[in-house]
C-alpha cells in the first residue's frame, strides 16, 4: 500500500482502476515519505494490496501483527479468488447486455478532463521518481488492448476486455513477485508496519486536527469498497482513459464550457469536472436502471478524485480535501424545483383519496424534458419511501421519511365536507408532501435512483399496496422497534469511533429536544389560535358596547377599537399558521428525519454485528483447525482450511461492508447536519420575518388608533 | 411573606382608572404593603391641610377587612343614598400566583436548574403584578372618597385615616353573611317589584335604560377581555418555555442553532404586552362594572324612595278618605317627597359626574393601552430586526466558513 514509489504501468492502472480512489490520502503518504527503500518488485504487491482495500489498512493489518510470515501470502489468495469471478461473471452478463455505444459517446468528455489532472498533477510532483516516459507506458497498452479485441463491436466489448487484460496482469504481475515479495515482505515488514501506522495516522489524526472529522476518511474507505465490490463499475471508470489518449487529448478542452456555469467557485476546474462527471453518469443511467445504481456509486468517489490531485501537492492533504468536500456539499444543489399542488379528492367515500400535482422543474439531463407534471396520491410517495429504504437503507444511507399517515384526518376528508379543518389538513400534508419530495431529490444519491426519476416521470404508477398496513410512523416505529430489540439482544457495541459515539449521543439528545419543544411549539399554536378566537370575540363586544355607548366620542373609540381588536385577530391567526407550518412542521419533520438517522445508526450496528460474528465464527475455526492439528487428522485439515480461508474472505467482507456503511453513514449524518442547519436557518429566518411584519402591523392598528382614543373629549 | 415597596414604582404612570380631582388638602395614598399569609396589611398614608384632622401627616395600617368595613358603614348611612357610593375594592386574590409557586415546589426536583431559576424568576413577576394591583384598588377606593366633596367629610372615612389602632372590624360571621345575602335577594325581588312604577322623570328612565343596557355589555367585554388576556399570558407563557428549551438545545448543540437563541430574547415582551394589557384595558372596564353597580345601586335607592313615596301618597290619600291619621300621613308624605327630590336632585348630579368620569377614564386608559402597545410591538420589532439581522449574519459566516475563508 506505500505507494513511495511509482510503478508505472500499475501506477496507471491503479488511477484507471479507482479514478476515485482517494488518491490525496496515497499521495499524502508518498510526499511524507518520498524515497523508496524498496525494490520494485515489492511495489507491485503492495499496490495491489492497496489496491485491494480496506484490508491493508486495518483488517489484515491487525492479524498481520501476530504473524506476519503465515499471512503475507493471504491477501494475494484474494486477489486472485474472488474478484476475477466477480469481474468475470457479473459485468460480463451486465454490460455487454446494454447499448455502450452512448456510454462511450458521453464518457469521454468528463473523464478526459479528470484524467489530464490525474495525470498532469502526478507529474507536476516531480519529486517523485515518476517521469513521463513512464507515463506513457502504459498508455500503449491501453490503447492496444482495444484493437485487439476480435470482437467487431469495438465499444460494447473493450470494458470487458481490458478486464481480462487487467485480471491477466493481475495474475502475471503479482505471481512473479508474490514469491519474492514474500521474502522481502518479511524483510520489509517491520517497514510495513510502520507505513500501516502512518496510514492509520493519516485516517484517524486529521479528524482529531481538523473539525470536521470524517470526511478524509469517509469517501477512501468508501471507494476502496466499491471499487472491489463492484467491479462493474470499473468498465466504465475504465474507459475513460482509454478514450483520452486515443482521441480526447485535443478535445479535451471543448466540454468546459458546458459546465461553464459554475465558474464562480474558488477552483473551478475540479468543481466543474464534478458536474460534467456527475452529468454523464446520469446520462448513463438513462439507459440502464440497474447500472445506474453503480454508477452513482462511481460518481460519488469520482467527485472525491479531482480533490486529490491538488490536495497531494501539499502535506495537508486532508484539511484541504476537506474544504473542496464542504465545498461540494454546499454546492450539491440540484437544478431541480418540485413543487407539489392542486390536492384533489378523486373519488367518493371511504375509496376516496386525494391526489396530489407532482410538478418538476429541473435542467438535469436525466429527464426527459424540462417540466413534466405527474399525479401522485399520498401511498405512492409512501411506496416510493418504502421502495427506497428497501434499496439503500442498509447501504447506510439516510432516506428521507415521509409525513405520517393519519387515519383520522383522512378520513375527515374522506367524508368531509369543505369545512375548515380538513382543509388545513390537506395543506399540512401537501406541504409535508413537498418537502419530503424535495428532500428526496436533494439527496445526490437518492435522485439517481430510478424509483425516483419513475416516480417523478411516469405517468401512471403502479399502485403501491403493502403501505396500507405499515406506513407512516406505524412502518418506522416497527423498524425502529425490530432494530432496537436486535440491538437490545446483542452486546453492546464497544465503539472504537468516538466520533460516531458522540454523534450517536448527540442525536438522541437532539431529538428529545426537539420533542420537548415541538411539544411546547404545538400548545403555543394551541394558544394563539385560541387567543385569536378570543380576541374576535372581545372585539364583538367591544363594539356592542360602543353601540350603546351614549358619547359619541367615545362610541366611535370603542367601535374603532373594535375594528383594531378584529385585525389583530387576524394576525395572531396568520401568526399562528406561521408559527406551525415554519416552526413546528419544521420541528415535526426532523423529530422524523432523527429518527432515520438512528436507523441509519442501528445498521451500521447492524453491520458491525455482521463482522463481529463471522469474526467469533473465524476463531472457532481456526481454534478447531489447532485441534485437528493437534490430533493430527491431516485429512480433515484441509477441509478446516478451507473453512477457516472461507471465513476469512467472509470477514473481510463483513468488515469491508462495516467500514463502507460506517462511511456512508458518517456522509450522510454530516450531510443531515449540513442541511439541518440550512434548513433551520432558512426557516427562523423566515419565522422572524413573519414576526416582524405582524408587528409592523400590529404598529401600524395601534397607531391608527391613537388618535381615536385622543378625539374623545 | 413578601414586602414589596411601592415606592419605586411610583413614578410609573398608575392605573388609575378613576379621573380624581387632585387637590391638595386631602391627599391619600398607599405606599407601602405587607403580604403575610391571605391577609395583606396596607399602609395608608395621608397628607392633609384640613383641619379636621390632627395633624398634617400621617399613616396607619389597613387591612383589606376594614375597606370593606369602611364601605359598607357608608352604604349604610341614609343621607349618602343620593350618591355614588365607590365600590369596595375586590379582595386580593393570591391565589393564582400561590398555586403556581406549590406547583413550583412539587417540580423542584424534576426541573434543571435554569428552567426553576426562570420559572421563579416568572412567579415573581406575576405575584408583583398581582400585588400592584391589589395595592392600586384599594388606593383609588380611598381616593374616591378624598376627591368627593361630601365623602371626605364623612367622620367614619376620617376615623379610617387617623386612628392609629386596629379599627377591631371583625369579618362578616355566617349569620351576617347570610343577612348580606338574604339582603341581596330581598333587594333584587324588591328591584323587580318597584321596575313596575312609573317613572316621573325622564332623565332618570333614560339613564335606567342605558345603565341596564351599558352595564351588561360591560360586563360581557370584560369577561372577554379577560379571557383575552388570559390567552395572551399563555401565549407569553409558551414563549417563554419555548425560549427555555430552545436554550437547552441550543447548550447541547454546538453549531446549528446558536442564532435561534436569540428568538427567546422576543418571549419576555409578550409577558408585558399582556400585562400591561390586562393592567389598563381590563382593569378599566372591571372598575366600571363596579361602578355602574354603585350607579345602578343609586338608581335603585333612588326608585325605592319614588316608590316609598307614591305609597306614602297613597297612605295620604287612604287616611284622607278615612278623616283619620291625617296630619301624620301627611308629614309621612311630605319626608318622602323631600327625600325622593334629594335624592333624585343629588342623583342626577351624580350621574352626569359619573358619566364624564367614565368618558375621560376610558380615553386616558385608552391611549396609554395604544401607547404601550404601540412601545411594546415596536421593541419587539426591534429586537426581531436584531435577531433576524443576527441569524443572517450568522449564515454569512457560516458560508464563509465553509467556502474557507
Amino acid at each position: 500500500m506505500s505507494l513511495c514509489h511509482f510503478y508505472p504501468s500499475l501506477v496507471i492502472k491503479f488511477f484507471r482502476v479507482c479514478v476515485c480512489v482517494c488518491v490525496e490520502l496515497k499521495m499524502a503518504a508518498s510526499s511524507e515519505r518520498s524515497p523508496p527503500p524498496f525494490p520494485d518488485s515489492e511495489e507491485p504487491e503492495l499496490l495491489e494490496d492497496s489496491d485491494e482495500g480496506a484490508d491493508a489498512f486495518t483488517g489484515t493489518s491487525i492479524s498481520e501483527m501476530d504473524s506476519p510470515s503465515p499471512d503475507s501470502t493471504r491477501p494475494p489468495k484474494d486477489i486472485f479468488n474472488e474478484p476475477p469471478e466477480d469481474i468475470f461473471s457479473d459485468p460480463l452478463s451486465n454490460i455487454n447486455s446494454e447499448p455502450q455505444k452512448k456510454v462511450d459517446a458521453k464518457i469521454p468528455s468528463p473523464s478526459s478532463d479528470e484524467a489530464v489532472d490525474l495525470f498532469s498533477d502526478p507529474l507536476d510532483d516531480d519529486s517523485e521518481v515518476m517521469s513521463s516516459p513512464e507515463v506513457q507506458n502504459p498508455m500503449p497498452d491501453l490503447l492496444n488492448e482495444p484493437v485487439e479485441a476480435p470482437k467487431s463491436d469495438v465499444l460494447g466489448e473493450p470494458p470487458v476486455h481490458r478486464d481480462a487484460a487487467r485480471q491477466q496482469d493481475v495474475f502475471e504481475d503479482p505471481p512473479k513477485s508474490s514469491s519474492k515479495s514474500s521474502s522481502v515482505k518479511k524483510a520489509a515488514s517491520s517497514e510495513m508496519f510502520g507505513d500501516d501506522d502512518d496510514d492509520e495516522d493519516l485516517f484517524k489524526e486529521p479528524p482529531k486536527v481538523v473539525t470536521k472529522k470524517p470526511q478524509p476518511s469517509g469517501p477512501p474507505v468508501d471507494v476502496f469498497t466499491e471499487v472491489k465490490s463492484d467491479v462493474k463499475v470499473k468498465p466504465q471508470v475504465k474507459d475513460d482513459p482509454t478514450d483520452l489518449f486515443a482521441e480526447e487529448a485535443l478535445t479535451a478542452p471543448a466540454p468546459k464550457p458546458s459546465a461553464g456555469s459554475s465558474s464562480s467557485r474558488t477552483n473551478g476546474v475540479h468543481s466543474e469536472e464534478q458536474d460534467l462527471f456527475s452529468e454523464a453518469t446520469v446520462e448513463l443511467s438513462l439507459d440502464s436502471p440497474r447500472n445506474d445504481r453503480k454508477n452513482k456509486d462511481a460518481v460519488k468517489p469520482s467527485v472525491s478524485a479531482p480533490a486529490a490531485p491538488v490536495a497531494s501537492s501539499s502535506s495537508k492533504a486532508p484539511s484541504k480535501t476537506l474544504k473542496e468536500l464542504e465545498e461540494e456539499e454546499s454546492e450539491d444543489k440540484f437544478d431541480l424545483n418540485i413543487s407539489i399542488t392542486n390536492p384533489e379528492k378523486v373519488g367518493d367515500g371511504m375509496n376516496a383519496y386525494m391526489a396530489y400535482k407532482v410538478s418538476t422543474q429541473t435542467s438535469l439531463t436525466m429527464f426527459r424534458s424540462k417540466t413534466f407534471t405527474v399525479r401522485r396520491r399520498f401511498s405512492d410517495f409512501l411506496g416510493l419511501f418504502e421502495k427506497l429504504s428497501e434499496k439503500h437503507s442498509q447501504n447506510g444511507y439516510l432516506i428521507p421519511p415521509p409525513p405520517e399517515k393519519s387515519i383520522l384526518g383522512m378520513t375527515k376528508v374522506k367524508v368531509g365536507k369543505e369545512d375548515p379543518s380538513s382543509a388545513e389538513f390537506v395543506e399540512r400534508r401537501r406541504a409535508a408532501l413537498e418537502r419530503y419530495l424535495q428532500r428526496v431529490v436533494s439527496h445526490p444519491s437518492l435522485l439517481q435512483d430510478p424509483d425516483v426519476r419513475e416516480f417523478l416521470e411516469k405517468e401512471e404508477l403502479p399502485r403501491a399496496v403493502s403501505t396500507q398496513a405499515l406506513s407512516g410512523a406505524g412502518f418506522l416505529k416497527m423498524l425502529n422497534k425490530a432494530t432496537d430489540a436486535v440491538s437490545k439482544m446483542t452486546i453492546k457495541m464497544n465503539e472504537q469511533d468516538v466520533w460516531f459515539d458522540e454523534k450517536i449521543q448527540d442525536v438522541e439528545n437532539e431529538e428529545q429536544h426537539l420533542r420537548k419543544l415541538h411539544v411546547m411549539v404545538e400548545s403555543l399554536v394551541n394558544h394563539r389560535k385560541e387567543l385569536s378566537g378570543n380576541t374576535a370575540v372581545f372585539a364583538k363586544s367591544v363594539a356592542m358596547l360602543g353601540s350603546s355607548e351614549d358619547n359619541t366620542a367615545l362610541s366611535r373609540a370603542l367601535s374603532q377599537l373594535a375594528e383594531v381588536e378584529d385585525r389583530i385577530e387576524q394576525l395572531h391567526q396568520e401568526q399562528a399558521s406561521n408559527d406551525f407550518f415554519t416552526f413546528s412542521e419544521l420541528l415535526a419533520d426532523y423529530i422524523r428525519l432523527l429518527g432515520a438517522v438512528r436507523g441509519c445508526f442501528d445498521q451500521r450496528m447492524k453491520a458491525w454485528q455482521r463482522w463481529q460474528d463471522a469474526e467469533n465464527m473465524l476463531q472457532k475455526k481456526r481454534e478447531a483447525e489447532a485441534k485437528l492439528l493437534w490430533a493430527n487428522k491431516p485429512d480433515k485439515l484441509q477441509q478446516a482450511k478451507d473453512e477457516i480461508t472461507e471465513w476469512e474472505a467472509k470477514v473481510t467482507q463483513y468488515e469491508r461492508e462495516f467500514e463502507r456503511i460506517s462511511a456512508t453513514v458518517r456522509k450522510e449524518v454530516i450531510r443531515f447536519d449540513k442541511e439541518k442547519a440550512r434548513d433551520f436557518n432558512r426557516q427562523v429566518i423566515k419565522y422572524l420575518e413573519s414576526l416582524l411584519h405582524s408587528q409592523q402591523q400590529l404598529i401600524k392598528y395601534w397607531d391608527a388608533f391613537l388618535p381615536e382614543a385622543k378625539a374623545i373629549v | 411573606m413578601t414586602s414589596i415597596s411601592e415606592d419605586s414604582d411610583k413614578e410609573k404612570v398608575r392605573s388609575v382608572s378613576v379621573d380624581l380631582n387632585n387637590d391638595a388638602s386631602l391627599v391619600i395614598d398607599i405606599p407601602d404593603a405587607l403580604c403575610e399569609r391571605d391577609k395583606v396589611k396596607f399602609t395608608v398614608h395621608t397628607k392633609t391641610t384640613l383641619s379636621s384632622f390632627q395633624k398634617p401627616e400621617f399613616s396607619v395600617p389597613r387591612q383589606h377587612e376594614e375597606f370593606i368595613w369602611l364601605h359598607d358603614t357608608i352604604v349604610e348611612t341614609e343621607e349618602y343614598a343620593g350618591l355614588i357610593i365607590p365600590p369596595a375594592p375586590p379582595k386580593p386574590d393570591f391565589e393564582g400566583p400561590r398555586e403556581k409557586m406549590h406547583k413550583l415546589g412539587e417540580g423542584e426536583s424534576s426541573m434543571t436548574k435554569e428552567e426553576y431559576a426562570k420559572m421563579k424568576q416568572e412567579l415573581e413577576a406575576e405575584y408583583l403584578a398581582v400585588f400592584k394591583k391589589t395595592v392600586q384598588v384599594h388606593e383609588v377606593f380611598l381616593q374616591r372618597f378624598s376627591s368627593h366633596p361630601i365623602f371626605r367629610k364623612d367622620r367614619n372615612f376620617q376615623i379610617f385615616l387617623e386612628y392609629d389602632q386596629d379599627l377591631s372590624v371583625r369579618r362578616k360571621n355566617a349569620k351576617e353573611m347570610f343577612g348580606g345575602f338574604f339582603k341581596n335577594m330581598v333587594k333584587s325581588a324588591d328591584e323587580v317589584l318597584i321596575s313596575g312604577v312609573k317613572e316621573v322623570d325622564e332623565f332618570f328612565e333614560q339613564e335606567k335604560t342605558f345603565l341596564l343596557d351599558y352595564s351588561s355589555k360591560i360586563k360581557d367585554a370584560t369577561a372577554k377581555a379577560e379571557k383575552m388576556t388570559r390567552s395572551h399570558k399563555n401565549v407569553a407563557d409558551d414563549y417563554n418555555h419555548i425560549s427555555g428549551a430552545l436554550n437547552s438545545t441550543a447548550a447541547d448543540n454546538n453549531t446549528a442553532f446558536k442564532k435561534t437563541i436569540s428568538v427567546c430574547v422576543l418571549q419576555k415582551l409578550e409577558d408585558r404586552v399582556a400585562s400591561d394589557q390586562e393592567l389598563k384595558l381590563t382593569e378599566l372596564l372591571r372598575y366600571y362594572t363596579r361602578d355602574i353597580q354603585a350607579a345602578k345601586d343609586l338608581l335603585y335607592r333612588r326608585a325605592r324612595a319614588l316608590a316609598d313615596n307614591e305609597n306614602s301618597n297613597k297612605a295620604l290619600d287612604k287616611a284622607r278618605l278615612k278623616g283619620k291619621d291625617i296630619a301624620q300621613a301627611e308629614e309621612n308624605q311630605k319626608q318622602c317627597l323631600q327625600k325622593f327630590d334629594k335624592l333624585s336632585e343629588s342623583g342626577k348630579k351624580e350621574l352626569t359626574s359619573f358619566k364624564a368620569r367614565r368618558v375621560v377614564a376610558f380615553r386616558k386608559n385608552l391611549i396609554e393601552m395604544t401607547e404601550l402597545e404601540i412601545k411594546h410591538a415596536k421593541v419587539r420589532r426591534l429586537k426581531s430586526n436584531n435577531t433576524l439581522y443576527g441569524s443572517k449574519l450568522s449564515i454569512f459566516l457560516l458560508c464563509q466558513k465553509s467556502l474557507g475563508y
